[in-house]
């Protein structure tokens, strides 16, 4: 369909300005494999603090990137679907939020003043701006919600017997997740943080603050998934050249996200004082709830592919596999979603260790678990991401890809170097290796007496495949800006490839309205979440003072009045 | 609503093997007392950095994390010893993981963390703090020396 150019403006920005801040954020991935492994054995380089690093590198990489794709992704998937644009005026507000807040929070990232990393626990203490920069960020993407809804109303008011679209079904779940959850940080930072950060209050219960950031932070990782689960859903099967094996099976997976994704989080907090037992263990529980849809669509998407491999003339157990279309340039998304698809069986896996109560002692805060989450985060979420970006870039505006081939190669190079990194991360993680820490100065340096050599083979992994990766991702920024500078080519339209269904069943009203689901969410949030935080309330002590990171002595408070 | 056969024994499975690995868990918790730290409210009282023997092979152990470092620092109990760790910070979020032996726990301020573990074997434990807690993070590091009885 013809879009307006307002439209194609702003989504171009919110594709391009990640894409963009990337280069810094996937530069710090590489020199922390570099430090870690003992090769720089520096505190800084480059006038780049390791620590300062690392917060750039999560704050760009995990919250940037990934809010700024799913917002355009959003306004993409209803506009295409509905077949008419979001408010202009709405849009752009949400946007300049979004773009204001990054400003803020990497001025206080690049300026040395928020060292606090993407999780910024209190009470280290960062500039205000980073917090009220999170804050912006966060606000900016609600407003879409909002929009689409209205948007949704409208047209189920017109066709009140069609089922939603599918993608359009797991976008609004999708913000919906992200709104409730968001909640309880806006209220950490806007609550808790800023007032404290500014000087106006004297402390903060730092195990309030965790708390509350874990009540979004599992949520958030939702948030940056579902995107690509409604892909893998809606786009890959048409791509794969077959069809998406049951439709039904697509709606039971996102609501059973809607309801499990916030009641877990608590699952980040099983070494964490003042919360019990008990209340640890049925966040556990829930936690294996919430694995329950991701095995739905491991099924749902492996029987799509295999479909699609038959139909093209595939034979025998195995034999579909071969007939995929994995390097080609016509449809090389296929490339970019298949790559994250075998990376995500291994950060699933891993996911259910984490889960897994008291087994998280094995591995809680250790390698392990960056060892677990690029195999997520970065694996199906990013190079969805980042192939969905190249490809509603191409497309709206009419401009063929830059080096098509290597476009196609591009995310077996990823998957390479990824597995290669998560492996020694992983093994280094079994082996104690902390994660979040700059082990060149001290562990991985043989002058130091906390030398560690059992590390070395660990953490030389991980470089080995941080470079690969590395190389990956520039060739990628190469591409992406490189068919931005190309000339116009063709017709330039809003267009996604859509998959039918092969078991497309008739309309449940059950798996096609809103209200039931989240009813549920909200009761099984109070539940799982009331007595977690009766036990913070009843378990902590005093507040803390902030702390700056460099001293160990607070800082001071301004004279009271 | 009519669902394909295969999906529904998809689904059975997977709850099935979920519900297996809860009955693990379960099993594991009883049998091996594998467990997630303890709470305990707040108090003083376990500020102080200290390490109490109770009896011959009991020992509590008062750690206070700070940047950066644990004190005690050095912790000498005997082969077979029990050993009750009880932690706070001083300061900032801290880390705490004895990776032989998997003790891993969260250091905060206001707050007191508890877990218990039974050296058998003798020889030198690193903890190692496994939180980011500023720039002197990756110094800080202490040990449990399971160092005697030395003869036997």
């Amino acid at each position: 369909m013809q879009v307006t150019k307002t439209f194609k403006r702003i989504i171009f920005l919110e594709l391009a300005i990640p894409v963009a801040l990337l280069t810094i954020g996937i530069y710090h991935g590489l020199m922390q494999t570099i430090y870690r492994a003992g090769v720089l054995k520096e505190t800084s380089f480059a006038k780049l603090d390791y620590y300062q690093g690392l917060t750039l590198h999560g704050v760009i990489n995990a919250l940037v990137l990934t809010t700024f794709f799913a917002v355009a992704f959003g306004h993409v998937t209803l506009t295409f679907y509905f077949k008419k644009e979001p408010n202009r005026k709405l849009m752009w507000l949400s946007f300049i939020l979004m773009l204001s807040g990054v400003l803020m929070a990497s001025w206080a990232m690049l300026a040395g003043k928020a060292s606090v990393l993407y999780t910024f626990y209190p009470p280290l203490k960062a500039h205000p701006l980073f917090y009220l920069g999170a804050t912006l960020l966060i606000a900016g993407s609600w407003i879409p919600l909002f929009d689409w809804a209205v948007m949704y109303t409208r047209w189920k008011k017109e066709n009140p017997e069609t089922k939603t679209p599918l993608a359009v079904l797991g976008t609004l779940i999708n913000f919906t997740i992200w709104f409730v959850c968001t909640l309880a940080v806006a209220y950490e930072t806007l609550v808790l943080l800023i007032p404290w950060s500014m000087g106006w209050t004297a402390a903060v219960n730092v195990n309030l603050a965790r708390t509350l950031f874990w009540f979004f932070g599992h949520a958030l990782v939702y948030f940056w998934l579902l995107p690509a689960y409604i892909m893998f859903y809606t786009i890959l099967p048409k791509v794969a050249g077959g069809k998406l094996y049951s439709d039904l099976a697509g709606r039971i997976a996102l609501f059973l996200f809607l309801i499990f994704s916030i009641p877990v989080g608590v699952h980040h907090q099983y070494s964490d004082p003042t919360i019990q037992q008990g209340v640890k263990f049925f966040h556990g529980l829930l936690t294996y709830g919430v694995s329950i849809p991701s095995f739905i669509t491991a099924f749902t998407i492996a029987a799509s592919l295999e479909y699609a491999g038959r139909k093209r003339g595939g034979k025998g157990w195995f034999g579909w596999m071969n007939k995929l279309p994995f390097f080609d340039e016509n449809r090389f998304l296929f490339a970019y979603f298949i790559g994250g698809l075998i990376l995500f069986i291994f950060g699933g896996v891993t996911g259910i260790v984490n889960a897994s109560y008291s087994l998280n002692n094995v591995v809680h805060n250790t390698a392990w678990l960056p060892g677990h989450f690029h195999m997520t985060v970065a694996g199906p979420v990013f190079l969805s991401i980042v192939g969905m970006s190249l490809y509603l870039y191409s497309k709206m505006s009419g401009k063929r890809i830059f080096m098509p081939k290597l476009t196609t190669i591009i995310p077996y190079l990823w998957v390479i170097g990824m597995l290669i990194f998560s492996f020694g991360m992983s093994w280094g993680g079994l082996r104690g290796e902390p994660r979040r820490t700059n082990l060149g100065v001290t562990y991985l340096n043989p002058d130091s007496e906390l030398f560690r050599s059992d590390w070395v083979p660990t953490t030389t992994m991980a470089m080995l495949g941080g470079i690969i990766m590395f190389i990956a991702g520039m060739l990628f920024i190469v591409i992406f800006f490189g068919t931005m500078l190309r000339k116009r080519s063709a017709d330039p339209i809003l267009t996604i490839p859509v998959s039918e269904a092969y078991h497309d069943e008739k309309r449940v009203p059950l798996f096609d309205r809103f209200k039931p689901w989240i009813i549920a969410m909200i009761i099984i949030i109070l539940i799982s979440y009331v007595p977690a935080l009766m036990n913070v309330n009843e378990n902590s002590g005093p507040k803390a003072p902030g702390f700056n990171i460099d001293n160990p002595t607070p800082i001071e408070q301004p004279a009271a009045k | 609503m009519k669902m394909d056969k295969i999906e529904k024994r998809v689904i059975i499975s997977s709850l099935l093997l979920m519900s297996l690995f809860v009955f693990s868990l379960l099993y594991a918790k009883n049998k091996y007392k594998t467990d997630v730290p303890e709470c305990l409210p707040y108090d003083k009282a376990y500020t102080e950095p200290k390490v109490n023997q109770l009896d011959e092979k009991t020992y509590q152990v008062f750690s206070v994390a700070s940047m950066w470092q644990f004190q005690p620092s050095e912790i000498y109990i005997p082969v077979g010893s029990e050993v009750d760790f009880y932690l706070t910070s001083k300061d900032v979020v801290h880390g705490f993981n004895i990776a032989q032996k998997n003790i891993n726990m969260m250091a905060v301020y206001g707050a007191i963390n508890k877990t218990s573990v039974k050296f058998d074997k003798p020889g030198v434990y690193d903890i190692v703090c496994h939180e980011y807690c500023g720039v002197g993070h990756q110094n800080m590091r202490a040990q449990v020396i399971v160092n005697y009885p030395r003869s036997k």
